[in-house]
């Protein structure tokens, strides 16, 4: 949990709640932003930071369903030190096949990891994104910033706006 | 700042104590601008003493729901209309001296 100084939930989250308290929770809510296994276009997910979290619910549902729709994930992380599912990422789970993960660093790489840290940008989607023509549905989740980033170049890129899928959660920690 | 808004997915959790069924999937239809889209991809403004939905065509608002503590408050001034996917009907079933309209 990483604790945004004046967001709405974390602080509460990362202050005022201890272990062991008990908690209620609802949902989940919501049908927009949902990968559904009988769609069978090839699926592009874009990652920013722990909005990786609603995007590896899809790819743990492609597990599930037994999909070989083909998936490619890209993930955009400040640090090597701060991704999430690092292990169940780098190691293919048996289901794997024909899910592509890529990638990108903003602040700190791996050593010998050629990209150098910069924010995401138009080649990163080009070359690890599908094309335009083979119709791919887009899930976009992050920070508001990186959403809007990468939903206009995706559309640049001449993906159809229908197909691509965005859920901010707020400004970006800092 | 452009960072202050949600999409309209962030409706799903306050509308679905409202609404029997998901209304994030819904076609709103802008009474500003004619737009139609998902409510999923409004736009959410949450700081503030409700949540105000605006259009992402023309950024005029189009909702408004604000919470208290015995009553909701939706204001719809701005939708024109919203189409809701629901089960299909069954069909009436045809009874025998129905076929005709005398």
């Amino acid at each position: 949990m990483q604790r945004v100084p004046d967001g709405e939930v974390s602080p509460y989250l990362t202050d005022g709640l201890s272990v062991g308290d008990p908690i209620e929770l609802r949902g989940p809510l919501g049908g927009w932003f949902v990968w559904r296994p009988e769609e069978t276009n090839p699926v592009l997910l874009v990652a920013g930071g722990s909005g990786i979290v609603a995007l590896m619910a899809m790819v743990r549902g492609r597990r599930a369903a037994g999909s070989r729709v083909p998936f490619r994930l890209l993930y955009s992380v400040r640090t090597p030190a701060e991704l999430y599912y690092a292990d169940e990422l780098r190691v293919p789970q048996p289901g794997d096949d024909g899910l592509d993960v890529r990638y990108v660093f903003t602040r700190a790489t791996p050593d010998h990891f050629a990209r150098s840290p910069a924010r995401i940008g138009v080649a990163d989607i080009n070359t690890n994104g599908w094309p335009p023509d083979v119709d791919a549905n887009c899930f976009v989740c992050g920070p508001t910033g990186f959403v809007e980033a990468v939903a206009d170049i995706l559309v640049a890129l001449g993906h159809d706006p229908r197909r691509v899928k965005t859920e901010r959660f707020g400004p970006t920690g800092g | 700042m452009t960072e202050q808004y949600l999409d309209g997915s962030a409706l799903a959790g306050p509308l679905r104590e409202i609404f029997a069924v998901d209304i994030t999937t819904a076609i709103q239809r802008c009474a500003h601008c004619g737009n139609t889209g998902r409510v999923a991809v409004l736009r959410v403004y949450h700081r503030a003493p409700g949540l105000v939905a605006r259009c992402p065509g023309c950024d005029e608002v189009v909702s408004r729901l604000v919470r208290g503590p015995t009553d909701a408050w939706l204001d719809l001034t701005g939708t024109l209309s919203l189409r809701i996917a629901l089960p299909r009907v069954p069909e009436p079933a045809r009874t025998a001296g129905s076929s005709g309209d005398s």
